[in-house]
């Protein structure tokens, strides 16, 4: 691939960032489509953007606001029902270590 | 051996005061049973939407007023996106690119030293939930997402702090002000003021910073400094012996009196920010952040200096009875009593009731956050201080009528009443007592006559038992000397 927009390093990186176990095959693979759409998002460069205020959002819109009224929360037993395990009242994961000396 | 100098930044976490969470209208009350105030948005269940708290925007623009900040007309959620358990959505709302509020200062002082510190931003961000780590069955970490969704002010200061000293005092006086403006309860046993070092050392002289490294949980006033000093010590000794200081994330251990390396957090700091697609940039108009500014109430710094110039308190009294803002209102209200029951001057009457509160009152409240718990009402401490200014008591005996209120509740003039504490100022009752009293004492009489005069206050000592403490000091002197001038 001639002057990849994105590199196989990259393709990875994120990959373990989203916890995502890929193979060689599917990294390749990826890397192509992420390129290809990332080369399509070039297409942007061609146009004129100097007069146009940036956006963070694309619907032109202010955030609607809430009032500080407390609301009737979900019945914790329905929640944690959902869980895959519970332990005293909190969903229980795997054992987190938070410090390694 | 090189000379080094610390560097310090410091980033504040503060819980603000609103009723609900920042997305989602579960209460933010502390100490429910696990789990009990949550909600498919702050558990992030599939389809939930949040929709920003106008109390918790509100509370972070006046944060950002009270420091001077910039305060932005529009600003922009964004994504932090980590894994953790404490974090349902895989990703914290935060601010990245626009926050809130933008660069402000703190004026602080260490050893008479004015500085200025820089604060780079303030941005509004939800809490994570919170993680118990191997209780009950240990092969498993618990969450509670009750604190998940709390709405979080993050206060980043400029790297403008040399010691552990200036940290201290910033933190102190930041906390200060957030309570005073009731943004946050100041409660950091709860974890709802947190704080975050970024500490490096470079030699003296040198512009370029070190590699520094960030302390995390640090919950103490006295830890901070602990935590800071051993840090800087930390990294001379690694740049001493030729070593170079590495970045990364540290966390201060009480048990073991360091800093110790938190590898598991070493690869999180790719947080690919991005503004979150579920929330509209909010907007506040130039007119709501002037209404804002307006409702500020009195800075804690303005507060002391007024105090200082019209209620007569040296700098120490304004910083002792500014130190909680309850102490603060009840300082205030009982002076205001004092002037309308008096008539006294508000220099004076600031004078008197402040040191009545120090030396009295004080050692009796009790404060926890935001609340404090006082003996008696401020109106009564007026009352009682009013007795003394119009000679119906003295200060002595002040004092016992204020053990009594405090033990029964009652006002100060029923207890004068009931035990009889009134001062005897009627100078027949106090001739009467004084020539009782001479009479018996012929030795030290003579001792008065030989020149001895400061034998006049065992005389005094004679009649104030005799009265109980109840006769007016200044008659019974003046009596004495008439008498014994008079043999």
């Amino acid at each position: 691939m001639a002057d990849p927009k994105i590199t196989l390093e990259q393709v990875l990186h994120v990959a373990k960032l989203a916890r995502l176990t890929l193979s060689d095959e599917e990294a390749r693979q990826m890397q192509e489509q992420l390129d290809a759409i990332l080369g399509y998002m070039e297409g942007l460069d061609d146009l004129d953007v100097s007069e146009v205020t940036p956006t963070f959002h694309s619907i032109p819109m202010d955030a609607p606001l809430r009032p500080d009224v407390p609301e009737r929360c979900s019945d914790r037993s329905e929640t944690l029902a959902q869980a895959p395990a519970s332990e005293a009242g909190g969903y229980a994961v795997p054992l987190v270590l938070e410090v390694n000396s | 051996m090189t000379a080094y100098e610390p560097v310090i930044g410091l980033e504040v976490h503060a819980q603000m005061r609103s009723r609900t969470k920042l997305f989602c209208g579960c209460p933010t009350e502390y100490g429910a049973p696990p789990n009990e105030h949550t909600c498919p948005v702050c558990l992030a269940l599939p389809g939930a939407l949040p929709v920003p708290n106008e109390k918790a925007i509100e509370l972070a623009v006046q944060a950002g007023l009270a420091l001077e900040c910039e305060v932005a007309p529009h600003s922009v959620f964004a994504r932090k996106n980590y894994f953790y358990p404490d974090l349902p959505k895989g990703y914290q709302i935060s601010q990245f690119e626009l926050p809130l509020n933008g660069a402000g200062h703190l004026d602080i002082e260490v050893d008479g030293e004015p500085k200025r510190i820089g604060i780079t931003r303030i941005h509004v961000e939800e809490d994570a939930a919170k993680n118990i780590h191997g209780s009950g069955s240990t092969a498993v970490t618990v969450v509670d997402f009750n604190r998940g969704g709390t709405p979080l002010i993050e206060i980043v200061s400029d790297p403008d702090l040399r010691s552990s000293e200036e940290a201290e005092a910033y933190l102190r006086k930041l906390r200060d002000l957030l309570m005073f403006i009731g943004v946050n309860d100041g409660n950091l046993e709860e974890g709802s003021f947190r704080c975050d070092a970024n500490v490096s050392i470079r030699p003296v002289g040198q512009e370029e910073f070190g590699t520094r490294a960030e302390l995390k949980n640090i919950n103490s006033f006295r830890f901070v400094k602990k935590a800071i000093d051993h840090e800087i010590a930390r990294q001379e000794g690694v740049l001493q012996s030729g070593g170079t200081v590495v970045q990364e994330t540290r966390t201060w251990s009480e048990a073991q009196g360091k800093t110790i390396s938190m590898r598991s957090k070493e690869e999180a700091h790719d947080y690919r920010y991005f503004p979150d697609p579920d929330l509209p940039p909010v907007v506040v108009a130039e007119e709501r952040i002037e209404t804002l500014r307006a409702a500020l109430p009195e800075l804690p710094e303005a507060k002391r200096a007024r105090w200082q110039k019209e209620l007569g308190l040296t700098e120490y009294d304004a910083g002792v009875l500014s130190g909680h803002p309850e102490i603060a209102k009840y300082f205030e209200e009982a002076t205001q009593a004092f002037v309308d029951q008096s008539g006294a001057k508000a220099k004076a009457a600031g004078k008197k009731v402040g040191n009545f509160i120090q030396a009295e009152v004080l050692r009796h409240v009790t404060t926890d956050g935001l609340e404090a718990l006082f003996p008696v009402a401020p109106t009564a401490v007026a009352e009682l201080l009013a007795c003394v200014e119009d000679g119906t008591i003295n200060g002595k005996i002040a004092k016992t009528v204020f053990a009594s209120m405090v033990e029964t509740g009652t006002g100060p003039k029923v207890i004068i009443e009931q035990q009889g504490l009134a001062q005897v100022t009627d100078t027949g009752a106090i001739e009467a007592e004084v020539s009782r009293i001479l009479e018996a004492s012929p030795a030290q009489v003579a001792q008065y006559k030989d020149g001895k005069t400061n034998v006049i206050g065992y005389f005094v000592g004679q009649v104030m038992k005799a009265t109980k403490g109840a006769a007016n000091p200044k008659a019974v002197n003046e009596v004495l000397r008439r008498l014994l001038d008079e043999r």
